[in-house]
């Protein structure tokens, strides 16, 4: 007998949660990954592969789960996921991999990305360490999920990696974005230490068009070079009251809380103090900022211009969010902020907006309504409407070409108008997933040792 | 992490220090800024880039201690390692065919306005700098100020040395005698910024302000910078942050930069307890 639904995750109390930084998701027990294993059909033509950014074999990680070779099936895993404990966690699984299972035709997919997590925390990591070839260089820039995948291919290929990061700090959105009680950083920490164990070498504290110019790491003896900058400058709405006293981007919002520490007694960076916000957006950087807020204190409200239904932040995240007592404000949009005598935030005017019927595109319109705006009172406003790529790289590089939103312009092989310059990630597609931007890493190091291997005397 | 060559006291409250940082000084323009770290648990903060030794691969920041992260910074002496440093930030403005350029420096802006007057002085305008400090105490440069610039004036608030009264009485008076002035550079106070626009604005000369917004990353990546230019925001770590200062909205500016005073108020009281 099949299980119709998928074992259930265990998670902290909602209502205890909401008021710490530890780990909602628990994480499967021995026995629960064992019963959830047991409900993959191991199909031939295996659909969930195909709907997996990366293409994990999905159907032979979990055989070994159920026979209980763990370590066999990290390997398999690893063998084009390098970071199973990360996007089992944060992976948009309902909209890839498991969206396809062929258990949803009758019941509930199989729940692959907590198996992928129990994989990654509990087995143990098989690596084949080479000697690296110092003649082949490869410089990574960003040292987020794209740069990383790209720096972990290259360094299994035996090429000697540098990763150069603005940061003090190696993971990009992993590390200052995504916060603790969805991503430990120590999860994070053990994934990097697998591309040290390789003899990846990171450099921190260099931004690449200032410190260095791209052109020069040529000159530095790299043979190619990775650009992984991500999108994370901050897109604000324009709307009055916006440079008011109280109001972040969530970017802002959520580097002082997760990456800065504010707010923890022995850190210097400061948080303003505030009892209310409300957080702009729908999306995972919405939930996140909205969650970071609702611990800190905050009585918390989402604005969100569409439905629940549009909500494009992960499946799970919404729920938590809601039982964590976060309010929803749907079909909502700001229209203005306004601020007391001291320019600090006051309260924020919406307008009711409604859904119009679906255009030849399947996608329903987003219009005001007639509704008179209402007002909510709040002290802090957090804006996370999008981001658009770091500039700073793109406008150093003259003969980088990029597009419309200032995204770097790459080919199939994510080769960029520059020789031997790649690009991926959110900085080329704007902002996406965390494993959307590990799989463009992992086809630009593909293209990278298609190079090398064309040139062998490189 | 980059060695502290060199620290010495300007005054009883402003420092220089020379620090190792070879890559950041091959690359750094009059303009740009650095971002610090002093420890694991320390804010990032920005500081100018005052002058450099491309030779030497050194660069040298002039600080006012004012709050926690610079009560730190100042803990530490000749040959300690600043944990973080990241540079050179910013645009560095470009300014050419100037004729004749008035480089105004209030108190520690002095600082950041000096490798300005250098860099016009070596494309060959001539530079009238005015430097005002609030007492004869404060005065930071006053000997590579005068070794600098083609005119120098100082003024104080308190008249305990040279002329009294503010920096635009100076410039006033120079903007109405010489009419070759085409560039006026002001980096100091907001309020001080905000009264060398206005009285630059009716004359129609160039006016460029070095903006001091609070920073976070100063690559871009938190909004937290904005300022209001024109009729739109600009981030200051990579749009500025100098700016033309008849554009500039000072008010949000100096609205904004109040936000953290009660916190930081609070931060600098235990850095200072600690010390004791
Ligand atoms: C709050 C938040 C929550 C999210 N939640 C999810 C989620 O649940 N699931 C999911 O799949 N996706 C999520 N995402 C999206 C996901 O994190 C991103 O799509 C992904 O991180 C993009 O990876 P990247 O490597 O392209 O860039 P990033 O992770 O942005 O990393 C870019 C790195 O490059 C560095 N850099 C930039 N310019 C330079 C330069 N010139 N020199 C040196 N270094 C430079 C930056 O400092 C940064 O560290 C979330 C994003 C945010 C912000
Ligand atoms: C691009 C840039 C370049 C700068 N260059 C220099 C420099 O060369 N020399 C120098 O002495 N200072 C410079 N500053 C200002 C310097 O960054 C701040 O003085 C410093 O961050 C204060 O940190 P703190 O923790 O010591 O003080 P805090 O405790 O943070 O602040 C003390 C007081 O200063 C105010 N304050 C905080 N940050 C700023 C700021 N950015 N601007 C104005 N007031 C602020 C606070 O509201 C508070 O009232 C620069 C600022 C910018 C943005
Ligand atoms: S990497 Fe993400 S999409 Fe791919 S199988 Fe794992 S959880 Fe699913
Ligand atoms: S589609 Fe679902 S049931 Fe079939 S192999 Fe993939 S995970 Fe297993
Ligand atoms: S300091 Fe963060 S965007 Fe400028």
């Amino acid at each position: 007998m099949i299980k119709p639904l998928k074992t259930p995750m265990p998670v902290a109390d909602a209502e205890e949660r909401n008021t710490n930084f530890y780990e909602v998701a628990l994480g499967y027990s021995h026995q629960d990954a064992l019963d959830e294993a047991s409900r993959c059909l191991q199909c031939l033509h295996k659909p969930c592969v195909a709907s997996c950014p990366v293409n994990v074999d999905i159907p032979s990680f979990i055989r070994a789960v159920k026979e209980e070779r763990l370590d066999d099936a990290l390997s398999i895993i690893h063998q084009t996921n390098c970071f199973p404990s990360i996007c089992g966690r944060v992976c948009p699984q309902e909209v890839q991999c498991e969206s396809t299972c062929v258990m949803t035709k009758r019941y509930q997919s199989v729940a692959i990305g907590r198996l992928e997590r129990y994989v990654g925390d509990h087995a143990n990591v098989r690596v084949d360490v080479k000697p690296l070839n110092h003649a082949r260089k490869v410089a990574v820039v960003g040292s987020g999920p794209s740069g990383l995948a790209c720096a972990y291919d290259c360094a299994k290929a035996g090429y000697a990696v540098t990763v150069f990061e603005a940061w003090h700090d190696i993971g990009g959105v992993l590390r200052y974005g995504i916060p603790e009680f969805r991503l430990p950083k120590a999860t994070v920490d053990k994934e990097i230490d697998l591309l040290r164990t390789l003899g990846v070498e990171f450099e921190c504290n260099v931004v690449i068009g200032k410190t260095i110019e791209c052109h020069e790491l040529f000159d530095m003896g790299y043979k190619a070079v990775f650009l992984g900058t991500g999108a994370g400058l901050p897109t604000f709405m324009n709307i009055e009251g916006e440079g008011s006293i109280g109001v972040f981007s969530a970017n802002e919002f959520l580097t002082r809380v997760n990456f800065m520490k504010a707010g923890q007694p022995t850190y210097d960076t400061p948080l303003l103090a505030g009892k209310k916000v409300v957080v702009i957006g729908g999306g995972n950087v919405a939930m996140d900022a909205a969650r970071c807020a609702k611990r800190l204190g905050y009585d918390t409200t989402i604005v969100y211009r569409r439905s629940l239904n549009e909500l494009p932040a992960r499946q799970e995240e919404v729920e938590h969010a809601m039982e964590e007592q976060i309010h929803f404000e749907l079909l909502s949009a700001p229209v203005k902020i306004s601020a007391d005598q001291q320019g600090r935030v006051r309260s924020i005017l919406c307008q009711r907006m409604q859904l119009t019927e679906p255009g030849p595109d399947g996608r329903c319109k987003v219009v005001a309504t007639d509704d008179e705006p209402f007002e909510i009172e709040t002290d802090t406003v957090i804006v996370a409407i999008g981001t658009s790529p770091n500039p700073i790289l793109i406008r150093s590089t003259k003969e980088l070409k990029t597009g419309k939103w200032g995204t770097i312009l790459v080919d199939h092989n994510q080769q960029t108008s520059i020789r031997h310059v790649y690009a991926g990630g959110d900085a080329v597609t704007g902002a996406a997933t965390v494993i959307e931007a590990l799989g463009a890493g992992k086809k630009a190091a593909a293209s990278i040792i298609a190079y090398f291997s064309e040139n062998p005397a490189g | 992490m980059a060695k502290i060559i060199k620290k010495e006291m300007l005054n009883t409250n402003v420092v220089s220090m020379t620090i190792e940082a070879p890559r950041i000084t091959a690359k750094a323009q009059a303009g740009h800024f650095v971002m610090l770290r002093i420890d694991p648990h320390g804010e990032r903060f920005p500081l100018t880039i005052a002058d450099t030794d491309p030779f030497l691969g050194t660069l040298r920041i002039i600080f006012q201690v004012v709050g926690g992260s610079t009560i730190k910074l100042n803990r530490l002496r000749q040959n300690d390692d600043i944990l973080d440093i990241v540079g050179p930030l910013g645009m560095s403005l470009a300014h050419e065919h100037v004729s004749h350029a008035i480089v105004i420096g209030g108190g520690v802006g002095c600082a950041i306005a000096y490798p300005h007057a250098k860099a016009l002085k070596q494309q060959g305008a001539k530079v009238s700098f005015v430097a005002g400090f609030r007492n004869r105490e404060l005065f930071i440069l006053r000997d590579e100020i005068e070794q600098i610039a083609d005119e120098a004036y100082f003024t104080t608030d308190d008249g305990s040395s040279d002329r009294k009264g503010f920096v635009t009485d100076v410039l006033k008076e120079l903007i109405e005698k010489q009419n070759d002035v085409d560039l006026v550079i002001a980096i100091g106070p907001v309020a001080m910024m905000k009264a060398v626009a206005n009285t630059t604005r009716d004359k129609n000369i160039h006016t460029v302000v070095s903006l001091n917004p609070i920073m976070i990353d100063g690559t871009g990546m938190c909004g937290g910078c904005r300022v209001r230019v024109g009729n739109e925001y600009k981030f200051a770590c990579v749009d500025g942050p100098e700016f033309d200062g008849h554009l500039v909205d000072f008010d949000e500016l100096m609205l904004r930069n109040s936000a953290y005073a009660q916190q930081e108020k609070h931060i600098c009281q235990l850095t200072k307890e600690e010390e004791q």
